[in-house]
């Protein structure tokens, strides 16, 4: 028996519904338990002593000023730590000729990056943990420093792990076509060069743990704030010897993640391997300082584009150079080569193109390790095509819109296969165009454009259609040999009240996962919504998988959930038809009772049948199953993604004058296939769309030659505010995938994936009377003024 | 420093949430972790410690106060709510109910400072514009929301948003 989705009036229906996430009433009151709020009997506490140069030799680590502060425990060097806990190397093997070098917990000889941990200064509590870690002496010698990702590859630039050759972590490119004829060939050609700026997460909750090893049952129970407790279980069993069933992690409430909190750390490592050495529960809560240069940086690339178009504005060939630097070592166990290699596989993916060139080059440095962060990859990829796009137009002198419906891949043409190799099951780039332009009143506000620059008003309008990854199955990193499920399960259970309980894989970080999993498992059943609680976030209990990343947890999770619920239903109306004396056809389950399938009379309420079920089984026949809990998992297989599709506009003001712009108003249309909770599918689109914002215009993590971050505090660090934020408007187009009866597909990154691309092409277009541009992100008001030419460019300093 | 403990310490004595609470601690201890970890109460957060991102927002003597700036031992004598306080006694019953439908949390962490400085808003100005609402919360980062369904759940408590949009914000 399937639901039909499509079907509107469907009885207990949540699927496609608004209903609020059973969670958020602890968290308005103060009552979630986030990792720092956990306490256990002889915790004690962590401070890491962090490199103060990008690059030194470490000569040695005098621990006496800190052993004789009271209430400081022990001191661990990394020679301490490598004794109890392996390092690590960070590649994939179908990331062909990918290099990195091995890591340890804390740094050895050599640290490589300011923040690097060096020491671990354990004590009574967090704050002598940091008088200790004050009073280390650390004797470093100052090594040469790799800063510019632009020159590491210079043969006159030092190699720093002298073991790999060179700087080169990784380097692929794609060729699809005869890009050199159609260059050869083209009416126009346009050429730019695009910088996206370093920046990080920001996670408001910072990176915590709470590692506790128990010799007496060689137990190490984690509580972390991660989005992948499986992987972190794998990899920590691994590096620190115990066998993977003897490593229980625990993920309780996180505050934010969205990609920084789904990679091993070496300073979470080294709380595990000192809690392995001192057999006690260790603490390690980052403060915001250290956040800033010990989380995964990202999005620092240069991209160099050419696009080559016909008389009829026909894109004929993208060509695409990016570099990027991520740091000293790539980041276990998914590794920094993703981003390079997604831009590779995402420039010109909304656009039917048939030549297509790109390279990417990802090199070492002596800065923060980059890997992934929310829409990994995307934010670059669309920036660089719609960049060009507008580019393109206007060498055409075409209306932008204009120039995408003439190139955008036709709703029809699925599936389709890009030049880049990308598959597509099935999108709707013209259907979601249309929607936005209508909804934005596009032909009226580019009026009102020309009306107010007549005034000296300076209106800019940026369009930028995107395609977004989601649901990845194990060719994103299974076949790459990390342990990293891209199946997730749930079990569903009937308790003797009827009520269920929803044991699932993926996690929840404030997406509203929980939520989304208990409407799927209500209606998938036929119960109220009430009557189901959903529990996450523990290695022990939950069916194995992934964790949330990669826009995941309802294509992949919620679809898992949906057939554990359709199973457990198919498993209690077989009871209910021995009882009743009918056929399980002749039932149905709503509301919480079964029900004559074509009267919908009710026969039983639930609560009644778990009753004889649970405590009174001698009346059922011997032999009927009467398993009151089902599992299910789920994993994709047509295709090695689900890919989504959308469109953003933005809507801005220039100040010509201060530079400073001001957003007024930001516009999205996506197709994530099935909507299972509009609301909140809508509110992953505006977080994500602030953080692209964030991205273009404030946030960069600014280093200066030496390789010192120069701005790691959150004064400094500018991070989107409310006061500067603008109204979004949200729409949707439904494609749903048919690899799963869900045909839901993600929803998480879409916004930061068109963010930044939209707001460069408007700020572009309200200074395009000036002849100005700006590709380098932020796009700070001195950026600005020197595109107006008002100042100098601040970039050629 | 922690030698010569005795000289660092001092006694504090606050009324938390209505209760009288007595405690010796380090002179240097800030008023999040004294309700934190001296306490007990968990639901005021720290993101930052340098007074910049709101998630430690508590009220002093009914000011709104940013918790990480604050010493314990300056709030010798003060009258402190924190988050547990105000869900219990009801005095921030219409914004958390609104916060809920409008789903205007995601991971929760800066919802506690976000509830209480928007709550001071409305108690001094009970139907403010939107932009008087994002100016008043902007003193408090929240990465996960993008502000915007935030903004709509005080207009919704303040009585000022119509209900036809309001589970869903400016949606298609
Ligand atoms: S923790 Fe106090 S303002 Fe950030
Ligand atoms: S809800 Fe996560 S920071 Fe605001």
């Amino acid at each position: 028996m399937t639901i039909d989705l499509n079907q509107v009036d469907r009885p207990n229906s949540y699927i496609g519904k608004t209903v609020p996430r059973p969670n958020a009433r602890k968290l308005v009151e103060g009552r979630g338990q986030y990792v720092d709020d956990v306490h256990l009997p002889r915790t004690v506490h962590v401070a890491y002593l962090r490199s103060p140069y990008a690059h030194a030799r470490i000569k040695g680590i005098n621990t006496d000023a800190a052993m004789a502060i009271p209430g400081v425990l022990r001191v661990f060097t990394g020679h301490d730590l490598k004794e109890v806990c392996t390092p690590w190397v960070a590649t994939l093997d179908h990331l062909k000729g990918m290099k990195s070098a091995p890591q340890h917990a804390l740094a050895v000889e050599r640290a490589m990056w300011v923040g690097e941990p060096v020491a671990a200064v354990v004590a009574e509590s967090r704050a002598v943990a940091e008088d200790g870690a004050a009073v280390l002496e650390v004797d470093f010698e100052p090594l040469p420093v790799v800063a510019d990702m632009e020159t590491a590859l210079d043969p006159d630039t030092p190699v720093l792990h002298e073991e790999l050759g060179d700087n080169l972590t990784f380097t692929r490119t794609h060729e699809a076509g005869d890009v050199a004829d159609a260059f050869a060939s083209a009416a126009h050609v346009v050429e730019e060069t695009f910088h996206t700026g370093r920046h990080t997460g920001v996670c408001l909750e910072p990176r915590s743990i709470l590692a506790d090893y128990n010799r007496s049952e060689n137990q190490l129970t984690v509580y972390s704030a991660t989005q992948a407790p499986h992987m972190i279980q794998s990899s920590f069993a691994k590096h620190l010897d115990l066998p993977e069933g003897k490593v229980r992690v625990i993920c309780g409430d996180v505050g934010g993640s969205y990609g920084i909190k789904v990679h091993i750390y070496p300073d979470e490592m080294a709380t595990a391997a000192i809690s392995r050495i001192m057999g006690r529960p260790v603490k390690f809560i980052a403060d915001r300082l250290e956040s800033f240069t010990s989380d995964i940086h990202a999005r620092d690339h240069r991209v160099t584009a050419r696009m080559a178009v016909d008389s009829n504005g026909k894109i004929t060939a993208l060509e695409i150079d990016d570099l990027t630097g991520i740091g000293p070592y790539s980041v276990y166990p998914r590794t920094s080569a993703v981003e390079g290699n997604q831009v590779v596989n995402l420039c010109g993916g909304p656009y039917d193109l048939a030549n297509y060139k790109a390279t990417t080059k990802v090199v070492m440095q002596n800065k923060a390790p980059m890997c992934q962060y929310r829409a990994v990859g995307h934010p670059i990829a669309c920036a660089v095509t719609e960049g060009m796009v507008d580019l393109a137009a206007e060498a055409l002198d075409l209306d932008p819109v204009e120039l995408r419906r003439r190139n955008l891949v036709p709703d029809d043409a699925y599936p389709y296969t890009a030049a880049s190799g990308m598959k597509f099951e099935g999108l709707s780039h013209h259907a979601s165009l249309d929607k936005l332009l209508e909804t934005m009143g596009y032909d009226e506000l580019r009026r009102e454009q020309g009306d107010l620059r007549g005034k000296g008003v300076y209106r800019g309008i940026g369009i930028a259609s995107f395609i977004e990854l989601t649901n990845p199955s194990p060719f994103m990193y299974g076949i790459g040999g990390a342990r990293i499920s891209a199946q997730d399960g749930a079990t569903v259970r009937m308790d003797p009240d009827g009520s269920l309980v929803v044991l699932s894989g993926v996690t929840e970080q404030g997406q509203g996962t929980e939520g989304m999993l208990a409407q799927v498992v209500a209606e998938s059943v036929g119960v109220r919504i009430d009557t189901v609680k959903v529990i996450t976030g523990d290695t022990q209990t939950t069916p194995y998988g992934g964790g949330t990343w990669a826009s995941r947890g309802a294509g992949i999770g919620g679809a898992a959930a949906f057939r554990a619920g359709r199973a457990l239903r198919d498993n209690i109306l077989q009871v209910a038809a021995a009882m009743l004396q009918s056929t399980p056809d002749e039932l149905d389950i709503i509301d919480g009772a079964v029900k004559d399938r074509t009267t919908g009379e009710e026969r039983m309420p639930l609560a009644e049948l778990g009753r004889i079920v649970y405590f009174r089984g001698d009346t059922l026949p011997k032999d009927l199953d009467r398993e009151m809990v089902a599992t299910r998992h789920y994993i994709t297989s047509d295709y090695p993604f689900a890919f989504t599709n959308g469109i953003q506009a933005s809507l801005v003001e220039v100040d010509v004058e201060t530079g400073f712009v001001k957003l007024l108003k930001h516009w999205c249309v996506e197709d994530c296939g099935r909507v299972i909770n509009p609301q909140l599918v809508d509110e992953q689109i505006r977080g994500g769309i602030v953080q692209g914002l964030g991205g273009a215009l404030f946030e960069e993590c600014v280093y200066s030659e030496e390789g010192q971050l120069e701005n790691a505090n959150m004064a400094d660090y500018l991070v989107p505010m409310a006061s500067e934020m603008p109204d979004m408007v949200i729409g949707h187009v439904e494609t749903p995938t048919q690899e799963s009866e869900l045909g839901a597909k993600g929803a998480g990154e879409a916004g930061t994936a068109g963010a930044p691309g939209a707001v460069m092409n408007a700020i572009n277009d309200a200074i395009r009377p000036f002849g100005g541009r700006v590709t380098r992100m932020p796009f700070t008001p001195e950026r600005i003024l020197a595109a107006l030419g008002k100042v100098p460019d601040p970039d050629s300093r | 420093m922690s030698e010569n403990n005795f000289a660092y310490e001092v006694d504090v004595t606050v009324t938390v949430n209505g209760e009288r609470v007595s405690r010796r601690v380090d002179a240097r201890r800030h008023l999040v972790d004294f309700l934190r970890l001296d306490v007990g109460l968990t639901g005021t957060h720290t993101g930052c410690e340098h007074g910049v991102c709101g998630a430690c927002t508590v009220q002093v003597n009914g000011d709104v106060v940013r918790g990480c700036l604050m010493l314990a031992a300056q709030a010798d004598g003060a009258e402190i709510w924190t988050i547990e306080g105000l869900s219990d006694n009801g005095s921030l019953g219409a914004l958390q109910k609104a916060f809920v439908e409008r789903n205007a949390l995601q991971c929760g962490f800066c919802t506690p400072g976000m509830l209480i400085t928007a709550a001071d808003l409305l108690a001094r100005e009970n139907q403010p514009s939107r932009e008087e609402i994002r100016e008043h919360i902007s003193g408090n980062y929240c990465r996960c929301t993008g502000y915007e369904a935030i903004v709509d759940a005080v207009e919704m408590a303040a009585g000022t948003r119509s209900g036809a949009s309001q589970a869903g914000g400016d949606s298609e």
